[in-house]
């Protein structure tokens, strides 16, 4: 390790990035505790909008459909945007080339063309809108994401390694449950985390997609916002910032490694 | 030779990337706890010998068999073969400690898991690694050779009773290659266990090999001891992959009692008798610097081949000396260069300098005659 010293400018240069990416944040989570009902000026705190949570069923509601939404598209778009990116990166096959460029047109189309297109497609099949066309939704724009971030890990991969796992005596399955899964892992966990959050977030592809009675969070908050607006928004999005910051901490310990002997000492 | 059949076997063995021949006719056995490598540039095929074996690769359909221990594995997979393998670049598992890279193979092969532990601590011990020290370390916390000797920790802990080795010594420091050629050569003895070793050295190959097959251009171009090899090399590729080589080239003139005469560009020699040699055939020859010597042109010993020249150069080595002469060679001029052994220049030095005029000369005998001529 050696230390190499910073020049100033530079400390004070990202001191100015974090700032200018955090402090919204940070005013967010303080005028969560504002008396104030309207707004941008602070009048006493108060831990009212976290109680008057309870009493907004469209808010819980709303929470409840993106948790569903977020955590089954995250779990589809994961499975099967690794299983491509394994594909891709360790088979050979007609039309790959085409197929990894194919990957890039979801993620660079705009989200509006995205959507109406998903609406003719679902009123066309006669599929009925709810919570399942927006986690169908939510897994086609998805599957891209999770594929690019798995597909950047395992091209950076040692092939050797499976290959002493087999000659060490690891089947196809075990070797690629012991080494090419845990290998994989952080690749696999942020693109999940990826796809969680564009999911959690998304507003106008689910807005073209959502049926009555399925609302999800980012809806509820929009219609809320044009209505009446209240603090209890800052109050939820805390809540939702806190829960994140724990999730992004859990992932970073998992998966390290454990000692041979565990069980005697 | 007894009942028992060879530990490693390949007969008639090709293989096919599409359009590229990786191997052709590969022939070889291994006997048991023998020190076998196959030695050669890179792209002539050895590693893809060694990935064959290993079941990294299947030979093409009728391209020959692939035998351990009689039984032929053409289409077995790796973890079916019962080998272990140490890799050029180690391909040790980054996220498992050391402990566990090395315990790794003996839990796929469904070693009792109270018998791990103390396996382990034997096998970092053969390699000798503190186990107290290493045993929790990630890979990553290790030297190029402590990374080196976990590799070898963790295919020795299997005790197979075939280990093959792609260039492990490929990356580590000159001083620490040697230590670990000759604490392998050892494991080899002491073990009882069949090393295959590929690499591209041949200092390596000579010093450790009991036997080696020397590749070129997917090809075995010749298999025997390192005497063998180095003393009488088949073709020109061997001849000047191991070692140095001088070549002499000309046509067949007459048979003697002894060999042939040949008439050479630069003059004539005499070579001893091979069945590739009829009158009028070319005629080409591998003579070993060290087989050669330098003479004034007027005091050749009697008996032997001489060619003339002028001294180039004189190269201090050390232990030896080698003087650089050009002789004739048709219209042009090649170079020869003669080993002389050191005798202290201080105290008593060759009289050879730069412009001396000199023939080089040796007996019919010290030489080998090529069969691609």
């Amino acid at each position: 390790m050696h230390s190499l010293k910073l020049p100033r400018w530079l400390v004070a240069f990202v001191a100015l990035v974090y700032a200018f990416l955090h402090i919204p944040l940070l005013v967010l989570v303080v005028f969560s505790f504002n008396a104030s009902k309207y707004g941008v000026e602070w009048t006493g705190f108060t831990t009212h909008w976290y109680a008057r949570l309870w009493e907004r069923q469209d808010i819980i509601d709303g929470l409840k459909a993106s948790v569903v939404v977020g955590v089954s598209s995250t779990l589809i778009s994961t499975l099967l945007g690794t299983l491509m990116a394994l594909a891709i990166a360790r088979h050979e096959f007609r039309g790959r080339r085409l197929m990894e460029a194919f990957l890039y047109i979801p993620i660079v189309t705009p989200e509006i063309v995205v959507g109406i297109s998903l609406l003719i497609l679902f009123v066309l099949l006669n599929f009925p809108l709810g919570l399942v066309s927006i986690v169908i939704a939510h897994v086609a724009f998805n599957i891209s994401f999770v594929v690019v971030v798995v597909l950047a890990r395992l091209q950076g991969m040692d092939r050797n390694l499976e290959e002493a796992a087999m000659i060490l005596g690891a089947d196809e399955f075990t070797t690629f449950r012991r080494i090419t899964v845990p290998l994989l892992w952080p690749g696999i966990l942020s693109g999940a985390m990826l796809a969680f959050t564009m999911s959690f977030d998304d507003y106008v592809i689910t807005s073209f997609v959502t049926g009555t009675g399925s609302s999800t969070l980012p809806i509820v908050v929009y219609t809320m916002v044009r209505k009446n607006i209240e603090p209890s928004i800052n109050a939820i999005s805390t809540i939702i910032l806190i829960i994140t910051t724990i999730l992004i901490f859990a992932a970073d310990r998992l998966g390290r490694d454990k000692p041979l002997v565990h069980s005697a000492d | 030779m007894s009942d028992i059949p060879p530990v490693v076997e390949f007969t008639g063995v090709h293989k096919t990337f599409g359009a590229y021949r990786a191997v052709v006719d590969i022939n070889f056995q291994v006997q048991k706890g023998e020190f076998f490598s196959i030695l050669g540039p890179s792209g002539c095929g050895k590693t893809t010998t060694l990935r064959l074996l290993a079941g990294f690769e299947e030979p093409d359909d009728n391209g020959g068999t692939v035998r351990i221990a009689g039984e032929v594995v053409n289409k077995k997979r790796p973890y079916e073969r019962n080998l272990a393998m140490v890799f050029q670049n180690y391909a040790l598992f980054p996220h498992l400690s050391v402990e566990r890279n090395i315990a790794f193979g003996l839990e796929m092969r469904k070693v009792p898991s109270a018998e791990i532990p103390p396996r382990v601590k034997k096998a970092m011990e053969m390699v000798r690694l503190d186990p107290g020290q290493f045993a929790r370390r990630m890979p990553a916390q290790l030297s190029g050779g402590q990374r080196q000797r976990v590799a070898l920790a963790r295919a020795l802990v299997l005790e197979p009773t075939i280990l093959l080795l792609d260039e492990p010594l490929g990356a580590i420091d000159l001083k620490l290659r040697k230590e670990m050629q000759l604490e392998l050569k050892q494991l080899n003895k002491q073990l009882g266990t069949t090393f295959v070793y590929v690499t591209h050295d041949q200092e390596e190959a000579l010093t450790m090999s009991d036997r080696i097959a020397v590749m070129d251009n997917a090809r075995v171009a010749q298999l025997g001891t390192p005497a063998e090899i180095y003393e009488c090399p088949r073709t020109r590729f061997v001849a000047k992959f191991i070692g140095e080589s001088n070549f002499f080239e000309g046509v067949a003139q007459s048979q003697g009692p002894d060999g042939w005469r040949v008439d050479g560009s630069g003059g004539r020699f005499e070579v001893p008798a091979h069945p590739s040699i009829t009158q009028g055939s070319k005629v080409a020859i591998a003579v070993r610097p060290e087989w050669l010597d330098v003479a004034p042109p007027d005091a050749v010993p009697p008996g032997e081949n001489a060619i003339r020249g002028t001294v180039t150069d004189v190269i201090y080595l050390g232990e030896t000396l080698h003087v650089l002469v050009a002789v004739a060679d048709g219209e042009g001029e090649r170079r020869v260069t003669v080993a002389v052994r050191n005798e202290g220049q201080l105290s008593r030095p060759i009289r050879w300098s730069k412009g001396d005029a000199a023939v080089v000369c040796w007996k019919p005998a010290d030489c080998q005659v090529l069969e691609d001529a």
